[in-house]
């Protein structure tokens, strides 16, 4: 009886078991991990192809006046130039805007395929993707900082931040290691990681609702509320998409210029 | 038998809607941090519209921080089933 009252009579809730693709191809199994190509690899292999076929085509011979595609191209690049890097990091950010550009745009596109008809699934619901960039952006923001400072100057920048009295160095300095060094990759990919699997799930849960709702004909007018809600939900996707990629890259700004400053 | 098997069903489908009661608990936190940072922020551009700039982006860099805690939830509740 209470078995009954829990089942849900034939409606299958999507899970994350919905983010497992199955294999195109061979796969190979490298040190017990099992390698292959899926959709998942296809779509990201695609997101690479339209930021770089977008970048070479718009800037490969840049006019004074920029018409079409370089129009629109330099508007993401001064966006991220003038809205991130110069407002967060200053001009010694600069040499930076290439590498943030890209990520700006790769973390993007990869995000609104979630909600392109035909491909239906963000690239970056899949933690390899996130942790992947997040790492690359971990790599980059101490690199920079060991450059700019030195070992010794960036370790003591870091762990050993000045105008705290030694004692609390025993305290300070676990904490800071921990934020610093260890929690910054994990939160960054994370965030994405989750933004982009809780709105696959809502897309999917109300459209699989609204084909559920529609086979016994009573309840076709809670499909139409289902269809419209999911509708809607689909253009704050494409909000979610787009903050997202902000965030990403600003967090990526601001960890460099925490590395890059003189002060902490 | 049957009885038996049902109940232990109903008690995974239980313990699984736990964890989803214990994400809302744990989403609680940081909606009343975004809305406050949200708030606070709205209020200053108003009272300054030409510092509307630095304002928008530390509230997102502050959105950021504050949206983690919840998303950590939010996939917890995946993992531990």
């Amino acid at each position: 009886m209470i078995g009954l009252i829990f089942a849900r009579a034939g409606f299958k809730a999507p899970t994350t078991q919905d983010f497992v693709w199955p294999c195109i191809g061979p796969h190979l199994s490298i040190f017990g991990a099992n390698a292959c190509i899926n959709k998942e690899v296809l779509l990201m292999f695609l997101a690479g192809l339209i930021v770089v076929v977008l970048f070479i085509g718009a800037f490969r011979k840049p006019k004074l006046v920029p018409t079409g595609l370089q129009n629109f191209m330099e508007v993401v690049v001064d966006f991220v130039q003038n809205g991130i890097v110069l407002e967060v990091v200053g001009r010694q950010g600069l040499p930076y805007v290439p590498y943030l550009t890209t990520l700006f745009f790769f973390v993007f596109v990869g995000n609104v395929f979630g909600i392109i008809p035909g491909l239906q699934f963000p690239v970056n619901s899949r933690m390899a993707m996130p942790l992947f960039l997040a790492l690359l952006s971990w790599v980059l923001f101490n690199v920079a900082g060991v450059r700019r400072h030195g070992w010794g100057g960036y370790t003591k920048m870091v762990l050993f931040p000045s105008g705290v009295p030694w004692p609390m160095y025993i305290l300070v300095t676990p904490i800071e290691f921990v934020s610093t060094i260890i929690v910054r990759p994990i939160t960054l990919s994370v965030r994405l990681l989750a933004n982009m699997i809780a709105g696959h799930l809502l897309l999917t849960i109300f459209f699989v609702g609204t084909a559920y709702l529609l086979q016994p004909s009573i309840t076709s007018l809670f499909a139409v509320a289902s269809f419209t809600l999911g509708t809607i939900l689909v253009a704050f996707e494409l909000f979610v998409a787009g903050l997202q990629a902000y965030i990403f890259t600003i967090l990526t700004a601001v960890y460099l210029a925490g590395a890059l400053s003189m002060e902490h | 038998m049957g009885a038996l098997v049902g109940m232990v069903q109903a008690g995974i489908v239980a313990v699984a809607s736990l964890s989803v009661v214990g994400y809302g608990i744990a989403a609680i936190g940081p909606g009343l941090g975004i809305g406050f940072l949200v708030g606070k922020a709205v209020e200053s551009m108003a009272r300054q519209p030409e510092t509307a700039g630095v304002i928008r982006t530390n509230m997102f860099i502050g959105i950021g921080f504050v949206e983690a805690l919840a998303l950590f939830g939010f996939v917890l509740a995946f993992i531990a089933k």
